[in-house]
């Protein structure tokens, strides 16, 4: 299995350096035909618009939805969750995504630089806590159909969704060295 | 459950989501959309482009407040400003108007010849200029979450850019090679932490992100300097000095992402206008020279 990390811009690095730790072999992909050569996709975190018109540019939105909807798994953290939903608040006008999972991301939900933050969070089918980290992170809003709420802030806020096979966090895993969600995501 | 904000981890992560792409300087909001639209990863907000600040001569200080909110308003990427070496006040002016990045910058005339500022101390993350390893190093220890190599701003000459980038990797790749008790003197000529020094021989690279600034002017540049090694491009005076500045930053945020592929990189550097005119390094003398400006 090989695991196919969204290389167009942003954290892909820190994802390709947890599966190598895990041993699991993982391919940068660029263009639809680096697409064809994986089994699974992770979106990185970065900034969802510059990552949205380079997948618009080199024509990949439609060649990945349609492999994600025969049935490849794929997850996004942080903009790569925003690329996933079915509708995006307070982006651009234009801004393009896949509309994959039945969820809304709005996105610097938490506010500015300034508002960016650690802490636990409790996630769905983990035995404990998850410390992670949140950057001008976005918040998932009303899943609904197939899609549901897998961690939520105290608060009520949700920050990580799953949809069947499909995987939306809005928090970072991949800047953690706890690979326990990397696990849940090899075995959607 | 406990919230920590403004953490290491926050500020340095913020440097790391932003790789593999293109900050571009700006002058007003109309440009800062067109930076957005061509898909950069950030704008940096000033009022006037190295270049500028290089022809019109006198004193360069933090650009005026008013504008950079306005400028963050217009946008939803994050925004990031200027402030003068060591003057730690326009970084506190800066850090309450809510933005997400503060360059403690050499372009600006320098506030103190001596210290930079004490950026522990702030909530916001700051990106620093190095020239070499040594300073990138005091740079980090002072608090900084992201570097820039310097290059030489406003020239639209490639040559510092590459320049700095080649001293500081190969300064990396020479520390790797080294052996325990090498590393205290190699940290003594360095003028850095020794634990500091360790940490980037163990992993072969500096503990934060490092991108490229100073003299890109074309998608060729861009490429260059990421297959040199750096984690992303800073574009000031190269952009919206240029002919067509819409159609060029598309051109380089592509140049950047495929900078292994030649093809593409030919594709997009086709029929882009004219470059930036651009100053011949070598044709000015030392004490124009912004590099030089951090100690």
């Amino acid at each position: 299995m090989i695991v196919g990390i969204l290389a167009l811009q942003g954290a892909f690095r820190e994802h390709e350096e947890m599966l190598t730790r895990m041993g699991v072999p993982c391919l940068q992909v660029r263009l639809p035909r680096d697409l064809a050569k994986v089994d699974r996709l992770i979106m990185p975190g970065g900034e969802s618009t510059t990552i949205g018109k380079l997948l618009v540019m080199y024509d990949l939105i439609e060649p990945i939805r349609q492999r994600v909807l025969a049935g490849m798994p794929i997850w996004g953290t942080c903009a790569g969750a925003i690329l996933l939903s079915s509708k995006i608040i307070d982006g651009k006008a234009d801004q393009p995504s896949l509309n994959l999972m039945d969820i809304e991301s709005r996105r610097n939900a938490f506010g500015s630089q300034l508002d960016s933050f650690e802490a636990d969070v409790t996630v769905a089918g983990l035995d404990a806590p998850f410390h992670t980290v949140f950057i001008r992170a976005p918040i998932l809003e009303k899943p609904h159909g197939e899609c549901h709420a897998i961690a939520t802030l105290p608060d009520g806020r949700v920050v990580a969704a799953r949809q069947g096979h499909m995987l939306a966090t809005s928090f970072h895993p991949e800047l953690t060295l706890d690979d326990r969600i990397h696990r849940f995501f090899l075995n959607l | 459950m406990a919230i920590e904000k403004s953490t290491w981890t926050t500020k340095a992560g913020l440097a790391q989501m932003l790789k593999g792409g293109v900050i571009m300087d700006v002058i007003d909001v109309e440009q800062a959309k067109i930076a957005e639209d061509a898909g950069a990863v950030a704008v940096m907000a000033l009022e006037r482009v190295p270049a500028d600040i290089r022809k019109q001569g006198g004193v360069a200080r933090m650009s005026d407040p008013d504008l950079i909110v306005r400028i963050k308003e217009s946008v939803t990427i994050p925004v990031m400003a200027k402030a003068r070496i060591g003057h730690f006040v326009e970084a506190q002016i800066l850090e309450s108007l809510g933005i997400d990045y503060i360059d403690e910058s050499e372009v600006l005339t320098p506030a103190d010849n001596e210290f930079h500022i004490d950026k522990h101390r702030y909530k916001i993350p700051f990106v620093n200029g190095c020239k070499n390893l040594g300073e990138a190093l005091r740079r980090i220890t002072e608090g900084a979450a992201m570097l820039r190599t310097k290059g030489e701003a406003g020239t639209g000459d490639v040559a510092v850019a590459v320049f700095h980038a080649r001293t500081v990797l190969g300064e990396i790749r020479r520390l790797q090679s080294m052996s325990e008790d090498e590393l205290y003197s190699a940290a003594k000529n360095l003028q850095a932490p020794y634990e500091l020094v360790k940490q980037v021989a163990q992993a072969g690279r500096l503990p934060v992100v490092n991108f490229a600034a100073g003299g890109i002017a074309t998608p060729a540049d861009a490429a260059l300097m990421m297959q040199i090694g750096v984690d992303g491009v800073f574009v000031g005076s190269g952009i919206f000095k240029s002919g067509n500045p819409s159609v060029r930053a598309k051109a380089i945020v592509q140049a950047t992402t495929h900078y292994q592929d030649a093809h593409i990189i030919a594709e997009v550097s086709k029929n882009i206008g004219e470059a930036m005119v651009g100053i011949n390094i070598s044709s000015l003398p030392q004490e124009q020279l912004l590099a030089n400006r951090g100690w």
